[in-house]
């Protein structure tokens, strides 16, 4: 039990990859990287974690309650933010790709030229 | 290179990956054995230091202030990019947004679905506008309240047309609160180094109340202006992908 959070990681990220190997379509591929990325929030989240701890939110516990690290929750936030940015923009160039070659397909789009 | 090599040129990859994996997890502590220290050091000095009770802001906003700028601007460079990316391109043009065939049979929008998106719309401003006001306080902030903020415009084209969301959301408009949040981000920075301390210092006053919406100094001023620019760069984004949808055809 002490690694499981850890494999949950690897397993996401395995899944991820292999989606977008093997994807035949540039949103269902963008989809893909978007399982990829999700695994780091399972990493960062599961680093940070202190047994027994709560969140750490001092609104309505007291001061100097055990929490979980805020460092990685942060940086989770960043993640997250990045992943939607990084998202809008392979969406629409994948409609710039479907626009110009009149295929989805990331196989058929590799052996187009120009 | 054929579908069956990929697989394997990609088995190969990832065995080598999950042994890298195995490898780096053999060196961490166990699942709930955070060694620390930066986080505990934090948690002990965070209230005391910015009177925020919300820790994950303060290190968001104080602490951490400038990557999150980093941040705010890899959304605003993504929002200019997604309109450059779907600008009309040659050999294509615009439409009017009005209905051209009048005439035809266009299922309207059902009554369920308009009066559903309506009556929400309200509700998820003021949640939006919430969340962004109560960074320092709850598990909230600017990025959380700017993408709630941006749905209440979805919203709106749900309930109606898209000429109605542009109305709502006129592109200068949006542009022009857009770059306010992301530049007054940066200006309370610069205001810091202009009185001559380090940049993004926390020099508002604190407040008596920790966690108060009124504490914390520049936490509370700086989730603001990230909501905005959040809440705009969200709307731009859904306005250039549904205008690519709806307007912009072949032919010039």
């Amino acid at each position: 039990m002490q690694y499981f959070p850890f494999v949950v990681v690897a397993w996401i990220l395995g899944v991820g990859l292999y989606g977008v190997v093997t994807s035949r379509h540039l949103v269902h591929q963008i989809i893909c990287l978007i399982v990829v990325q999700s695994s780091t929030y399972v990493l960062l989240l599961g680093v940070g974690y202190v047994t027994g701890a709560v969140a750490p939110y001092y609104f309505d516990v007291p001061v100097h309650t055990p929490a979980v690290d805020p460092v990685v929750q942060a940086l989770a936030l960043t993640d997250v933010v990045v992943e939607a940015a990084v998202t809008a923009l392979l969406l629409s160039f994948a409609v710039q790709a479907h626009k110009r070659f009149g295929t989805l397909d990331p196989q058929e789009l590799a052996s187009l030229k120009g | 290179m054929t579908a069956a090599q990929r697989r394997w040129v990609f088995l190969a990859a990832a065995a080598g990956l999950a042994a890298f994996y195995l490898w780096g997890l053999l060196g961490l502590p166990g699942f709930g054995r955070y060694p620390g220290p930066y986080g505990f050091v934090i948690l002990r000095l965070a209230v005391r230091q910015t009177s925020a009770t919300g820790i994950v802001s303060a290190v968001n906003f104080d602490y951490r202030g400038f990557d999150t700028l980093g941040e705010e601007f890899i959304l605003f460079a993504a929002a200019a990019g997604t309109g450059i990316v779907l600008r009309r391109l040659r050999g294509e043009r615009e439409r009017p947004a009005v209905d051209e065939a009048a005439d035809r049979d266009v299922p309207p929008t059902s009554g369920a679905v308009r009066m559903a998106a309506l009556a929400c719309t309200g509700p998820v401003v003021v949640m939006g506008w919430w969340l962004t006001s109560h960074a320092q306080a709850n598990p909230s902030g600017g990025f959380q309240g700017g993408v709630v903020v941006a749905t209440a415009f979805i919203l709106v084209y749900l309930s109606g047309e898209f000429i109605v969301f542009k109305r709502f959301s006129p592109v200068h408009l949006t542009d022009a609160v857009e770059a306010v949040g992301a530049g007054g981000f940066a200006a309370i920075g610069v205001a810091a180094v202009a009185m001559g301390l380090a940049y993004l210092t926390n020099y508002l006053p604190k407040g008596q109340v920790a966690g108060a919406v009124s504490s914390s100094g520049t936490i509370a001023l700086i989730s603001f202006f990230v909501g905005l620019e959040v809440a705009a760069a969200f709307i731009l984004i859904a306005g250039e992908l549904l205008e690519q949808t709806l307007l912009i055809r072949r032919g010039s």
